[in-house]
């Protein structure tokens, strides 16, 4: 229950949640210096629905990696929600991560020892919330997602669709300033996945801030701005709506 | 909030060691034979110890004794011709132990003989003892019924005896025998008292028990003791005793005490005054026909000798403990790595490295109290069947249960470390990949 690091900026007066100021990211592969990230700059504001594609090979998992907080940036600045996320330790760095960032993953990643209710409970206790808050929260949440009924069951009983749902349920559990979905129907049969898509385009009414990775053009679509990553670069960018 | 966070990480604790039921309790095995071993062990040792402390404490710890003994052969090749052999311990020796020896409390000097005890038609072989008085003072034997000796049944010569219960469980079954005679050579004597030995103090109802097992077997040799003044004994039976030996014919042998009993004060006086003893007896005894015992010495020995014997005992378990441990933290290291990618999912969802290493150190201290919980179990049941079963003295202390436990708590963080520092300290990246 760390308590979170001081910001150092307050770049939340004009909305601005996520800054990227010149953002590099180098792996170092033997005597190469692999240049995964070059220089890239961006803002998020408070209720964007950005999608990030790319091929494969374009940086999108390693940025995906540095929104999340998982990596460190080897050069230039990350502020989210205010904090410079270069100097954060590794306690910060999950206190970070568990309040400000929801993660929605691919292959779900749900755990598949605990049901519904206990794995949308996850990032609230590593928060520190009470038992009962944390309870009914989640039911509220479950709830939201459509899975009222199903708060008792383990993953492995649920249908992928259900499973991403609970997913997104539990991103959702701290009210975070970032929902991160990467290739959130990539697992999915398409109507499962158009569901999911409707999930997130409810959660953009409500003024949620999303980003998405993905490199299905339709699913950017639904997005409000897109960006298109190439070879570590930002190479185009644009807003839908 | 700690409470609550705790609770819910030992649920989970607990949650993922039910999921793998028979993983865990072979795990737990290791603990389980090592707690109890460490318990049953040091039981057994402690038995051991005390049997035989109790077994010394009954000569009394503030004696010391000394015995006729038989002088070795090649000093006595030069009597060879004789027919007579004079040897052992003299009245002479207790009237000097009291002259010229502070510090002393009490000397009972005893003579024994062994001989047939008649009463009507019933006939058992005893010991016959003549002794003083004040031979209660040092022997581990109790007054039960009518009187001990008196000094006027010395000054006197009184043909009276106090036999032992053994003697009044044979000679005695039907009748009260203070006030009848027992027929011991060719005199009668008349039973005054009744002796029965002595128990130990803190012993327990077991000891008991075993004491009167024991006091059964020496029956078999000698069916009982009959306690008779010195004067008396010195009187009637004399002090000759004739040995029949093969090839010089008869053989007579004189010695006038079997034993003198010597009390002392106070416990730092027995060693001294056993120095002083064997000065005396060596200026007047020219062969080495004496012997001299300190019950304190052996019970000093002996606790020594158990000391021993229990560290050994104990380190045996406490290996087994840590063999339990290493087994702990293998499979510990093996659930880390079968559980990846669960790492991976809780980091990412805000996790910080000291509540992984939480989630795991927790598994396996559940692991290992159970593991402790059910050997103190077995421990204790052990002891009790090789009490039973095997008929040796078993000793459970607390401290022992303590240690064990206290024990098995420490191999859990010990070996439980490593595997949770381990878990913590993956990459998240990696360990989200992770399939």
């Amino acid at each position: 229950m760390d308590k979170l690091p001081a910001r150092n900026l307050d770049f939340t007066a004009d909305g601005s949640i996520l800054v990227f100021d010149k953002l590099c990211k180098n792996y170092q592969l033997g005597a190469v210096e692999l240049k995964v990230l070059r220089e890239i700059d961006l803002i998020v504001k408070k209720g964007d629905y950005l999608a990030v594609m790319g091929p494969s090979g374009s940086g999108k998992s390693t940025l995906l990696n540095l929104i999340g907080c998982l990596d460190r940036p080897s050069g230039g600045k990350y502020y989210l929600g205010g904090h410079d996320v270069a100097t954060l330790d590794d306690n910060e760095l999950s206190a970070i991560r568990g309040k400000h960032i929801g993660f929605v993953f691919q292959s779900f990643n749900l755990i598949s020892q605990l049901n519904v209710l206990e794995n949308i409970e996850v990032p609230m206790f590593y928060q520190g919330m009470s038992e009962h808050q944390s309870k009914v929260r989640a039911i509220e949440l479950a709830e939201m997602v459509g899975l009222g009924d199903r708060i008792n069951h383990r993953p492995t009983e649920l249908s992928g669709g259900q499973q991403q749902r609970v997913a997104i349920a539990r991103s959702l559990a701290n009210d975070p300033l970032i929902i991160l979905a990467d290739e959130p129907t990539g697992n999915l049969d398409s109507q499962s996945g158009r569901d999911i898509l409707n999930i997130l385009d409810m959660l953009y009414q409500q003024g949620k801030t999303l980003i998405i990775i993905t490199h299905d053009e339709d699913i950017a679509k639904h997005s409000q701005r897109e960006i298109r990553l190439f070879d570590g670069r930002i190479d185009k960018q644009w807003y839908n709506r | 909030m700690f409470l609550y966070k705790t609770k819910r990480t030992l649920k989970l604790g607990i949650k993922s060691l039910w999921l793998h039921r028979l993983r865990s309790t072979l795990t737990a095995l290791g603990i389980i034979f090592g707690v109890a071993s460490v318990i049953a062990m040091l039981a057994i040792g402690e038995g051991a110890s005390r049997d035989a402390m109790a077994q010394i404490a009954r000569l009394g710890s503030l004696n010391i004794i000394v015995k006729t003994v038989q002088p070795p052969e090649d000093q006595r090749a030069t009597g060879q011709q004789q027919s007579l052999q004079e040897y052992g311990l003299t009245y002479d020796d207790a009237e000097r132990f009291r002259n010229s020896i502070p510090g002393i409390q009490v000397i009972v000097p005893v003579r024994r003989v062994s001989h047939q005890a008649w009463y009507r038609n019933r006939k058992i072989p005893v010991e016959v003892i003549g002794t003083v008085p004040w031979h209660l003072e040092t022997s581990p034997i109790r007054l039960v019924m009518g009187r001990f000796l008196s000094t006027y049944d010395m000054d006197y010569k009184q043909d009276i005896c106090i036999i032992d219960e053994r003697v009044m469980n044979e000679l005695f079954k039907f009748d009260d025998p203070l006030g009848q005679f027992v027929k011991i050579g060719s005199d009668y004597y008349s039973v005054v008292g009744i002796v029965s030995p002595q128990p130990i103090a803190a012993s327990s109802e077991q000891q008991q028990a075993k004491d009167a097992e024991a006091s059964k077997k020496q029956a078999g040799a000698n069916a009982g003791n009959v306690y008779i003044p010195l004067t008396t004994v010195k009187n009637r039976f004399g002090e000759m005793s004739v040995k029949i030996s093969g090839q010089s014919g008869a053989n007579v042998e004189k010695v006038e005490l079997q034993e003198i009993i010597v009390k002392v004060a106070n416990a730092d006086l027995v060693l001294p005054t056993r120095d002083i003893l064997q000065t005396v007896l060596e200026r007047f005894h020219k062969k080495a026909d004496y012997e001299l015992t300190v019950p304190l010495e052996l019970l000093e020995q002996a606790k020594r000798t158990q000391r021993i014997f229990s560290i050994v005992l104990g380190s045996i378990a406490a290996i087994s403990l840590l063999v339990g441990g290493i087994g702990i933290m293998n499979i510990m290291l093996a659930t880390v790595s079968e559980r990846t990618r669960e790492i991976g999912i809780r980091r990412a969802l805000g996790a910080r490295k000291k509540d992984i290493i939480f989630q795991f150190l927790s598994e396996t201290l559940l692991l290992t109290f159970a593991g402790g919980i059910l050997g103190i179990f077995f421990g204790c049941t052990i002891p009790f069947f090789v009490t039973h079963f095997g008929n040796m003295p078993t000793v459970i202390t607390a401290s022992s249960l303590l240690l064990s436990f206290g024990i098995s708590g420490a191999v859990g963080i010990a070996f439980g470390m490593y595997p949770a520092y381990r878990a913590a300290n993956m990459d998240p990246i990696e360990s989200l990949r992770h399939e």
